[in-house]
């Protein structure tokens, strides 16, 4: 059975979102809604025993699958997880749950549609973090845009249809020289497209700089990175809450995790060669982004825009190449994955009530919506990196394993712990406090139970990962020395 | 004098024997048919096709056996070609028949016979191996279709459209002639195999040769539909009825294949350093009009018409990446790649021309991009199937198309040419817009009218069987990618 589980992890929601689908053309939508959840649960709950019977001394691949798919091209459907994988695919499985909890009275039109569309995801999202294979990896990977422009052009806001192509077209691009990379590293290792053969290939300086070069643009992209963040903005304003959840919590991991399973271990000395390039976009991205989210009027833009700006702490760390670095953006990684979930779901919350996200439209939430604004301090606080909160632990390894680098590039990302407070805290303190500012804020009712159900379980495991960080981190620590050791010794010859 | 008159060995053109021979029956046995009984036609010509493709699995031996004094050669590639021929054939039929009963011009015999005729002559085209044999093939299907495409003779654009068709067809089979009779020339064989042979043996005058390969490759490019011989294809797509653009768009892109690896595979090979350039800026060029062309297109089958090209051009690249290395192993990889992207472009195009047929009705035809509109409103299913016929044209997995470009791709990197895959893939990023905007036409816009779609039972069926396969073999792609490996290793 456990020879399966991370197939099962794959199917099961991908199957199920067709059976959400045929459940909805049958019966009315609250059969559709309780399918999905059924499904999304049962996914969940697959996941459980890879926690469980994860080998944390391993820094190998564990629960491997292999079997033959497409023998011309030696194309195998090859799965596992290392410590590195495995956190992403149990994040995206309970993300999951959330998301079909949190449309679950707020979508009323094409029901079973939506929800289909959410378990497709997270069932492709699960393949891109367990692929083995450069083509099986590449297959989920480009497949996952079909239901993501879906979700944003049919539940999207009003100019959904323009974020929607902008979002497919852009990841498209970068998944298109992705492919070239991964063919020409098919022909390079004499006709392999496995990822843990590539790793061990070896390469001259000139073929790695233009391999890193193909898989940065394609992960930069998803990531995303300065300058090619700009679709990011424009699909969170415009995706449902569900959908900033995904993209926020998940989709945005894509490119960090391709930058720590290709990037680095198969181009390790074109990745020490141009560090200073990505140190500089990330650093770009934490200090620039933080000062642009400090003007946005829409709330949501805010917390995109933010996005951006945690994420460059992620590839910062990811280029320190030491342990406390990676595992901190792994860390932030995971942290963002509750924060930045919750914030959109806060902001949903609110939109639904008074239909807007503009800051100046709200002021004393909390008088209206006592739990909700403790609630929401709460992520936003996590938002800011306050310590004991998840938001703290990654900001502040990243930071340290900065320091041993270079003073000033520690300097300018410790800055960010600032800019980010500054603009999360001056949000919070427009939209929650001070007088009702107008009618709409005074009819606002508090959460309903499912919305506190949903946020108090990512309080509980914002607080849990900030409060004892332990258990993340001793999974991950086998697998990131075992990543260090591909990428701190040189390829060439 | 007859004592030198050897019978030709019939067996490996027993298809095409039974084909004509039944295509002529069908023709006598219609006029005893009256126009409320025309499913007997239909019927037979459907066994006919099968009877085809038994005939065709009866007669296969593996071997390349060559007859009638080497002009028709029977080897895997024609067998696998053909057996791909009747089955979309068959599948074009079924596809038109609801679409012609609704339109009595067109509910004729003469339709189901001169669709046979056309299937003779891809076929004849399929196993020539003499220039002769080529341009029988070809002026058969040609003609053939010339006369589909004017069947409708109500419509203004139909008969314009055959017009232009008729005309740039001869000038290209008049290119195509004369540059075979220049390499006759260059030669003294028609021979294709004998080409091959006369040219290794050496001795031959290179420029008259060239001459020739130029003139040969513009009618090639002429009949595959590619820039910059291919202003009829937009006009013809569009102007031509929608069950005959189904059948252009579909079937004859099998035979194109093969001609072109007949011509300058088997039999002009020595010369790929001079035809190679030219199919490269050939595909180039194809890629970048047809995607960019395509955009601006508010006419599904307009639309069609320029991803056709592009479409063409990419394949092109399987064909032109072959020769490169000199690498037996290779080559069969990149020829094999481009008939692995040809058999799935023709499902695919027969899919999507498929839904056109579907959504269209008596008097109103769906061929514009608006008519889709809302269409997830309206059927969900079939806006599904249309979904993933247009993200498997655009190259997204989990659709066939995906590892059609896969496997071209493939080839065009192990040839060394990566500036050629970085053109082919950014051009695809572009083809990509404009299938994604049927998309969000389907999904993202109310629609026009909500009327349900009133297709036949058969017709619904077999849009989604073929929508569904586009998608099953996209999961499984190996048995096809191997058939076409297979086929190719034992005949070249």
């Amino acid at each position: 059975m456990s020879n399966y589980l991370l197939s099962l992890a794959i199917w099961i929601p991908i199957f199920g979102g067709f059976g959400v689908l045929v459940a909805g053309s049958l019966g009315d939508d609250s059969k559709a809604r309780a399918t999905a959840l059924l499904v999304a649960v049962v996914g969940f709950l697959v996941t459980i025993p890879l926690w469980t019977g994860f080998d944390v001394a391993n820094g190998g691949m564990q629960f491997v699958e292999l079997k033959t798919w497409i023998p011309r091209f030696n194309i195998n459907y090859h799965l596992g997880v290392d410590g590195i994988s495995m956190l992403f695919v149990l994040l995206n499985a309970f993300i999951t749950i959330i998301v079909v909890a949190a449309g679950w009275e707020v979508i009323q039109n094409k029901v079973a549609q939506y929800n289909a569309a959410f378990l497709i995801m997270s069932g492709l999202m699960n393949g891109i973090f367990t692929s083995l294979d450069g083509v099986l990896f590449y297959v989920f990977f480009e497949a996952s845009l079909i239901p993501l422009y879906l979700i944003i052009g049919i539940w999207g806001g009003p100019k959904r249809v323009y974020a929607a192509f902008k979002f497919f077209l852009y990841t498209l691009f970068g998944s298109l020289l992705l492919l070239i990379a991964l063919m020409y590293l098919f022909i390079q290792s004499g006709g392999s497209f496995s990822i843990l053969e590539w790793h061990k290939l070896p390469l001259q300086l000139g073929p790695q700089i233009w391999i890193f070069l193909a898989f940065m643009i394609s992960f930069a992209v998803k990531v995303p990175m300065w300058p090619v963040h700009t679709w990011l903005p424009d699909a969170h304003v415009e995706a449902p809450t569900g959908g900033s959840i995904v993209l926020a919590a998940i989709a945005l991991k894509l490119g960090a995790y391709g930058f720590l399973r290709f990037s680095l271990p198969i181009a390790p000395d074109a990745s020490h060669e141009l560090s200073s390039l990505v140190i500089g976009l990330s650093l770009i991205a934490v200090v620039y982004i933080g000062f642009v989210a400090l003007v946005q009027s829409d709330m949501k833009k805010l917390v995109a825009y933010s996005s951006i700006a945690h994420m460059g702490f992620v590839t910062l760390g990811f280029f320190l190449f030491s342990a406390i670095g990676i595992e901190g953006a792994l860390v932030q990684m995971v942290s963002h994955g509750f924060v930045s979930g919750a914030m959109f779901f806060c902001i949903g919350v609110m939109y639904d009530r008074v239909h807007s996200r503009q800051i100046a439209d709200y002021g004393g939430v909390v008088n209206t919506m006592p739990k909700f604004a403790a609630l929401f301090m709460l992520f936003s606080m996590a938002n800011a990196g306050l310590p004991a909160t998840s938001g703290f632990i990654g900001e502040f390894m990243i930071i340290l394993g900065a320091v041993k680098l270079n003073f000033w590039v520690a300097f300018a990302a410790a800055s960010s712990l600032i800019v980010g407070a500054a603009y999360t805290l001056w949000m919070y303190k427009r939209v929650v406090f001070g007088d009702v500012a107008n009618h709409h804020v005074a009819e606002m009712s508090d959460i309903n139970k499912r919305e506190f159900a949903i946020l108090g379980v990512l309080a509980l495991c914002t607080l849990g990962m900030g409060l004892y960080p332990q258990p993340f981190t001793e999974v991950m620590h086998a697998s990131v020395n075992e990543l260090l050791n591909h990428v701190n010794i040189s390829k060439i010859h | 004098m007859f004592d030198n008159f050897v019978v030709p060995d019939l067996l490996p053109a027993a298809p095409e024997i039974f084909l004509a021979v039944m295509a002529l029956a069908i023709l006598m046995i219609d006029l005893l048919v009256k126009d409320s009984r025309r499913t007997v036609t239909f019927v037979l010509t459907q066994l006919t096709l099968v009877g085809c493709a038994l005939l065709q699995f009866g007669s296969s031996t593996g071997e390349i056996v060559y007859t009638f004094s080497n002009m028709f050669v029977d080897d895997l590639m024609s067998d696998l070609l053909k057996l791909f021929l009747y089955m979309t054939v068959i599948v074009v039929m079924f596809y038109s028949r609801g679409y012609i009963i609704e339109r009595p011009t067109m509910n004729k015999g003469e339709y189901y016979v001169l669709t046979l005729f056309a299937t003779l002559g891809m076929m004849v085209m399929i196993s020539a191996n003499h220039f002769l044999t080529i341009y029988l093939g070809l002026e058969l299907l040609s003609l053939s279709l010339y006369a589909m495409v004017a069947m409708n003779r109500d419509s203004a654009t139909s008969t314009e459209a055959a017009m232009k068709y008729f005309v740039l067809g001869a000038l290209a089979s008049g290119l195509l002639l004369y540059g075979m009779s220049m390499i006759y020339g260059a030669t003294g064989t028609l021979e294709i195999t004998g080409v091959g042979e006369r040219l290794l043996s050496g001795g031959v005058n290179k420029s008259v040769l060239v001459f020739g390969l130029v003139f040969l490759v513009s009618g090639l490019a002429f009949k595959l539909g590619v820039v910059p011989f291919h202003m009829w294809i937009p006009d013809v797509y569009h102007g031509a009825p929608t069950s005959v653009t189904l059948f252009i768009g579909s079937a004859p892109k099998l035979a194109a294949f093969a001609i072109v690896m007949r011509l300058l595979v088997n039999g002009l090979i020595t010369m790929a350093a001079d035809w190679q350039m030219m199919l490269i800026i050939l595909s180039v060029l194809s890629m970048a009009i047809g995607n960019l062309a395509a955009i601006a297109q508010t006419n599904l089958k307009r639309m069609l018409a320029y991803s056709a090209i592009s479409h063409m051009g990419f394949m092109l690249l399987g064909i032109t990446t072959g020769v490169v290395s000199g690498d037996a192993r290779y080559a069969l990889n990149a020829y094999s790649s481009a008939m692995f992207y040809v058999i799935a472009y023709v499902m695919m195009s027969a899919g999507t021309f498929g839904m056109i047929l579907l959504m269209s009705r008596a008097g109103f035809e769906a061929d514009n991009l608006e008519d889709f509109k809302g269409l997830n409103k309206r059927s969900p299913w079939f806006a599904g199937v249309m979904l993933m016929l247009m993200f498997s044209m655009a190259g997204v997995p989990f659709f066939i198309g995906f590892f059609a470009k896969f496997s071209v791709l493939q080839a065009v990197v192990a040839a060394g040419y990566m500036w050629l895959a970085i053109v082919a893939v950014l051009f695809s990023l572009i083809g990509a817009f404009y299938y994604l905007r049927v998309v969000k036409l389907m999904y993202f816009d109310a629609p026009a009218d909500e009327t349900p779609i009133a297709a036949g039972l058969d017709m619904k069926i077999l849009v989604s069987v073929n929508g569904l396969a586009v998608a099953g073999f996209g999961i499984f792609p190996q048995m096809i990618m191997s058939l076409c490996a297979y086929a190719l290793l034992r005949s070249l």
